[in-house]
């Protein structure tokens, strides 16, 4: 099979780089990972006439602590997060779910900056950004500005970014103590899209009340879909299987927005929805439990 | 004009220099330059696991990456597992001896991804061998051959 023609150019710092997609702008693609881009541009979806290959770009991959916070280079592979003991430490909620994401192969290759600023609302990265939040670094020649996880995401495989921009670093804060959290999805076989998906975070006080509750869903929406009528619901309360129920019932049926796909109907994802954040809020509500003793 | 570029690539051990058009899929560039057709392509577009192959040691499908970001890197493919017909990598000499194949389409794609699997679970369970499989699709066997073949293998391996 064979991509339309382009341009191709393999820059080897970030200013060279920007350099470049200032100079083509909406000409341009920049290439990442490629497992979201290269099947869009073999179907000639996707006919970019000049590529960027930021795969040289050494200083966009790096996973480091910083304080309370984690910054990943926005060029880092899937696969390093998923094995990375700080990740594990500082984010638990974004380890657990890197496995969920498409399969070994994929995510040898894919980078968590790819995956974001494609925006594919059916897709893990997105969701955990806006549960863990976390702010965006988009850098281009003339300067660099930080963008909250909440104003990326703007629309159906769209981010707030210019043309000229590119995203280089993720900061995510290390989750508050006395936190639980949870990932959960449904697919019709591992590694494929989900037809639902939670993430769910509780952070409890030192009664075992819910302080702060946080439920964010994939394939919900037109992006990352943050059910916060649902989480307000939880906030101050103790949280028992009645009350989680509601959450659920609230979050599942007025919240999301589901679209259907020749998986799942609207009705069946909204079930989905329910189950798994009742099935997500509990499993985060015994690890929050767990942390008070 | 249409644009190409150099590059020298290091596949089965073997440096080859070629001049690449940019858009040449890395599964295309080891069929149809290299001549190793061992690599298998099947939908083009990374859900097949086909064309899987070893990019640095590690798994990857060759269909969702150009010939020219090879350049510099290395490459196994399956005719790298081994260089003697007669004397098989034990991987596929478990799916010979289980049926691990029936029309062996799709066996290039899923040897090169359990061999780095293997490598890291060397003792996996049913349940992961499954996992591990699902990002290949074989329409002949109905898989369980492969998984039989999966534990033969990891039990000669040990």
């Amino acid at each position: 099979m064979k991509p339309a023609p382009f341009e191709y150019y393999a820059p080897h710092s970030l200013d060279q780089a920007l350099e470049l997609i200032r100079g083509y702008a909406d000409d341009a693609k920049i290439l990442a990972g490629g497992q979201s881009l290269v099947p869009a541009m073999n179907f000639r979806v996707v006919q970019p006439s000049v590529l960027v290959d930021i795969n040289r770009v050494p200083e966009l991959s790096y996973i480091r602590g910083d304080g309370d916070v984690l910054r990943i280079g926005a060029m880092t592979r899937e696969r390093q997060l998923e094995f990375d003991p700080l990740i594990a430490k500082r984010t638990p909620l974004l380890a657990e779910a890197l496995p969920f994401i498409a399969h070994p192969q994929i995510r040898n290759r894919g980078t968590i900056g790819g995956s974001l600023v494609n925006a594919d609302p059916a897709a893990e990265l997105p969701v955990l950004m806006l549960a863990l939040n976390a702010r965006l670094k988009a850098s281009k020649v003339s300067g660099e500005r930080w963008i909250e996880a909440r104003d990326f995401f703007v629309g159906m495989f769209t981010t707030a970014l210019e043309p000229d921009e590119m995203l280089v670093e993720i900061e995510l804060p290390a989750m508050p103590t006395r936190t639980g959290w949870s990932f959960m999805e449904v697919a019709p076989r591992a590694g494929d899209y989900a037809m639902m998906g939670v993430a769910a975070l509780i952070t409890l006080d030192e009664k075992g009340n819910c302080m702060k509750a946080k439920l964010v869903y994939l394939n919900a929406g037109d992006g990352p879909v943050d059910a916060q009528n649902a989480a307000s619901l939880l906030q101050d309360e103790r949280l028992g299987d009645a009350l989680i129920e509601s959450a659920a019932k609230l979050a599942s049926e007025s919240e999301i927005n589901p679209f259907g796909n020749i998986h799942a109907s609207v009705d069946y994802q909204r079930h989905l929805a329910k189950v798994l954040t009742q099935k997500g809020l509990k499993q985060a509500v015994q690890r929050a439990e767990g942390t008070l003793q | 004009m249409i644009q190409t570029l150099p590059i020298t690539v290091t596949v089965n051990e073997k440096v080859y220099q070629r001049e690449v058009e940019p858009r040449l899929l890395l599964s295309d560039f080891l069929r149809h330059d290299l001549g190793l057709t061992g690599t298998h392509v099947g939908c083009e577009h990374g859900v097949c696991g086909a064309c899987t192959i070893l990019f640095d040691g590690e798994s990857a499908r060759s269909c969702l990456m150009f010939a020219v970001q090879a350049d510099g890197h290395s490459i196994t493919t399956v005719e790298g597992l081994t260089k003697d017909k007669d004397n098989l990598h034990s991987l596929q000499q478990a799916f010979w001896e289980a049926h691990g194949l029936q029309c062996g389409y799709c066996t290039p794609g899923i040897l090169m991804t359990l061999v780095p699997f293997l490598e890291q679970n060397p003792d996996p369970t049913e349940d992961e061998i499954r996992h591990a499989l699902s990002g290949n699709l074989c329409r002949c066997t109905g898989y369980q051959h492969i998984v039989d073949a999966v534990k033969l293998a990891a039990e000669k391996m040990r």
